[in-house]
């Protein structure tokens, strides 16, 4: 017998599971703690025979089921209650009768699979691929068709020969004493290892980059950017020009556009009616527009003097009695249609901003042009405010 | 496993058990008969709460003898004599239901031609419920109980005798038959004897949730028979609390399957929300029916499932006898549920009346004395079963 070898147990074999019953009660009242018995299935009543006390397995399973349950609630509660709700067949925010099998099935689900988790890796301790029993004539027999016991070096009662005789005594086909595998050394760190491993992930990262990118290359999702649809300024073969933009149909009408049927007219004055009152908003807007597209030619008071410094034709002032007389559908209807070589505004200036316009000239031109009556107005309104 | 050999040796149930039953049955009785001179149909509808635990009880002691022989179980053999002197009351059925389709009028109402006359559903429904097809098919579902009674105990008793092994295999086919049969006649005694008291109403579910509770009244009624005689050491020393425990699981198991069932009914016609489904359930929210309704979810499942939820209490002789009798009147306050909202005076709500705790009595004495007249023709275990050894030596 090889002394440097460690032992881990002494095994014995027998032919029924009566008799492994009979020998693991006999292991157990001689007073050994570390030992296990291996059958080819489970033995009815083994537990007993060998004295284990109830697995704390339970526990696991109850609390992660309650676990289970608790998540289950909470996330139905969070999503549904709080933070999203919305009503669904009239039923309430937290309705419980519809939470209840979700809850069930996360409660089962979780108890079943950490369970089965906490059995294989908490109380089998596995994976465990050097136990010292694999590849064993014992292990060879007890998964076939043999109950076999071990009784584990590790207990204190453990004794190589009062062990063998002990077991003997129980009539067993075969023992056998176990060692601990030798573990044999390989240094692995050998530099024509080390060239071996670059030399493969080199052939094997270019090979991988070179065949998906460049044999089997998959276009990845490209977010519907490539479609079967005309984009703007771009041919098209559908038409016969070529061309994928078309003009509009005859007589199409912009959304919101509304034609102006007096393009070119002198003098459609008489349809022509401003549709706004003079209030203090309207002015306010007409202010702003007259200052952002008519004091360049017009100056700030519509004198005609303006910041152009005769690099263009000055406009005549709209102070005088031909301006003064204008309508304002006139005054409109230059904006729109332009006069002499004031051009339309038409496209910058909006319908509505143009007869705001209209007012504020009618206000520039009256402070400009104001009579007596005008002043004793105003003053009658100052007055009223100042002394009486 | 012991290498001993068993010996039985019959001993008797005392006389005192079957004159303990007529006694408690002559009082219920008379006290039941004068709650019909007082008011006819409310006793009739609590003869009917009464004649379905008795079914409960009866039919699913059958049901355990059948799926004991087709799933080949082991630890139940020993005490199988139980259900099988408990499914003695399958051919007292055919006394017991006379009362039920005398009364018939009290108790259904498509049995009124008038009735149907006016109404378009039961006149569609006409065709299943009508007076003479519910008496045939009632008399007919106790004559398949009774006859397949009849075989599989006699062939039972013979092996005490013949130690016949045949008798095994015969008794696992006539199982194999009974199963499919039980199935289907459970479910149409369920919808005949307790949906149909409100026709309108229906649920495809309802024959399943009769049968959970049957086998939970079942079981826990074997469980007190076996567990009293054990105490009273009418079994001898081998049963352990392993056998204790395999009734104590079983046990577990049905609540949770009748949890399961009561939910899916209830949870469907919650969702649908349908009129014509969910007035079944408002009724039994009405008035004092609503603590009746919470009562039936605590005593038939909060309770029971946390006693039993742990092994130690499952092997618990003292606790497991307590949560069987407890379930036995859960059960009973389950049928309660079902049929006494449809007594037209109760459905805005519960009154109380002596009268609905006289037919209990009579219900035990009757069940007490048919067990005791039972034991008397046989033994208390199997002597003759193959798998007699095994049940005995059976462990976790």
């Amino acid at each position: 017998m090889n002394n440097e070898k460690k032992i881990y147990g002494i095994t014995a074999t027998f032919k029924t599971p009566d008799e492994i019953i009979n020998a693991a009660k006999k292991v157990s009242n001689a007073g050994y703690i570390h030992f296990d018995v291996n059958t080819p299935y489970p033995v009815h009543g083994m537990d007993g025979a060998m004295k284990i006390k109830p697995s704390k397995l339970g526990f696991v399973t109850l609390v992660m089921g309650l676990s289970g349950a608790a998540i289950a609630l909470l996330l139905m509660f969070w999503t549904m209650s709080v933070d999203y709700p919305i009503v669904i067949g009239g039923k309430p925010f937290f309705a419980l009768p519809a939470f209840i099998p979700i809850t069930f099935e996360l409660t089962v689900l979780l108890a079943t699979l950490s369970t089965v988790g906490a059995m294989i890796a908490l109380f089998f301790r596995l994976p465990d691929n050097q136990h010292p029993l694999h590849d064993t004539e014992y292990m060879k027999s007890v998964s076939a068709d043999k109950y076999g016991v071990v009784i584990e070096a590790e207990d204190v009662k453990f004794d190589e020969k009062s062990v063998l005789d002990f077991l003997k005594t129980l009539n067993p086909i075969s023992t056998e004493i176990v060692f601990y595998p030798v573990v044999e050394e390989y240094p692995i760190f050998q530099p024509k290892f080390i060239m071996f491993l670059i030399a493969i992930a080199i052939v094997v990262s270019g090979g991988t980059y070179f065949s998906l990118n460049k044999l089997t290359i998959i276009t990845p999702f490209n977010w519907m950017m490539e479609q079967d649809r005309v984009n703007a300024q771009s041919p098209s073969e559908l038409f016969a020009d070529g061309r994928g933009m078309r003009t509009p149909v005859e007589g199409t009408v912009a959304k919101g556009f509304i034609p102006y049927p007096y393009k070119g007219q002198t003098n459609p004055t008489e349809v022509l009616a401003n549709p706004f009152l003079p209030t203090k908003e309207n002015i306010a807007l007409g202010k702003a527009k007259y200052f952002t597209y008519c004091t360049p030619c017009h100056g700030d008071f519509a004198d005609g003097d303006s910041r152009l410094r005769g690099q263009f034709p000055n406009p005549p002032t709209l102070h005088s009695k031909r301006a003064r007389d204008f309508s304002d559908g006139m005054i409109y209807h230059i904006i729109t249609n332009g006069q002499n070589v004031m051009p339309s505004y038409a496209s910058q200036i909006t319908r509505d901003e143009r007869w705001a316009i209209v007012n504020y000239v009618r206000v520039l031109q009256r402070a400009k042009n104001a009579s007596d009556a005008d002043l004793i107005d105003m003053n009658k309104e100052a007055g009223s405010n100042v002394a009486n | 496993m012991s290498q001993t050999d068993f010996h039985y040796q019959k001993k008797e149930l005392p006389a005192s058990l079957s004159r303990l039953g007529i006694i408690i049955f002559v009082v219920g009785t008379v006290l039941s008969l004068l709650a019909f001179f007082v008011d006819q149909e409310r006793a009739i509808f609590n003869y009917l709460v009464t004649y379905m635990m008795i079914v409960s009880i009866g039919l699913g002691s059958l049901f355990l003898i059948g799926l004991e022989y087709i799933a080949g179980a082991d630890w139940s053999t020993p005490i199988r004599r139980i259900p099988e002197f408990f499914a003695m009351l399958l051919p007292v059925l055919f006394v017991l239901v006379i009362p039920i389709l005398v009364f018939n009028h009290d108790l259904f109402h498509w049995a009124h031609k008038e009735a149907v006359a006016d109404d378009k559903i039961l006149q569609g429904k006409a065709p299943y419920l009508n007076e003479t097809f519910f008496i045939v098919r009632t008399f007919v579902f106790i004559g398949l109980w009774s006859l397949f009674y009849f075989v599989m105990t006699r062939n039972s008793r013979k092996q005490d005798e013949t130690k016949d092994q045949t008798l095994t295999k015969k008794n696992i086919r006539l199982g194999a038959i009974f199963i499919p049969v039980f199935a289907l006649s459970i479910t149409f005694t369920a919808v005949d004897l307790m949906m149909s008291l409100e026709p309108h109403w229906f649920s495809t579910i309802y024959g399943v949730y009769y049968f959970a509770g049957t086998v939970v009244a079942s079981l826990a009624a074997i469980t007190i028979a076996v567990i009293l005689l054990k105490e009273k050491g009418y079994f001898g020393s081998w049963m352990t609390n392993d056998h204790l425990f395999s009734l104590g699981a079983l046990l577990f198991a049905f609540i949770n399957f009748w949890a399961y069932i009561a939910f899916s009914q209830f949870m469907l016609i919650w969702y649908a929300d349908l009129p014509e489904e969910t007035f079944w359930y408002l009724t039994r929210w009405n008035g004092g029916w609503v603590f009746i309704s919470l009562l039936l979810i605590v005593t038939h499942f909060l309770v029971p499932y946390f006693a039993l939820l742990t092994q130690p209490s499952k092997m618990n002789p003292k606790v497991l006898k307590f949560i069987a009798v407890w379930l036995l009147f859960a059960h009973l306050l389950d049928m309660f549920w079902l049929i006494m909202p449809n007594m037209g005076s109760m459905k805005s709500g519960y009154i109380f009346s002596w009268i609905d705790l006289v037919f209990p009595i009579a219900g035990t004495g009757l069940v007490i004395f048919v067990f005791a007249f039972a034991a008397k023709k046989a033994n208390l275990i199997p002597i003759g079963d193959p798998k007699l050894k095994r049940g005995i030596d059976f462990h976790l």
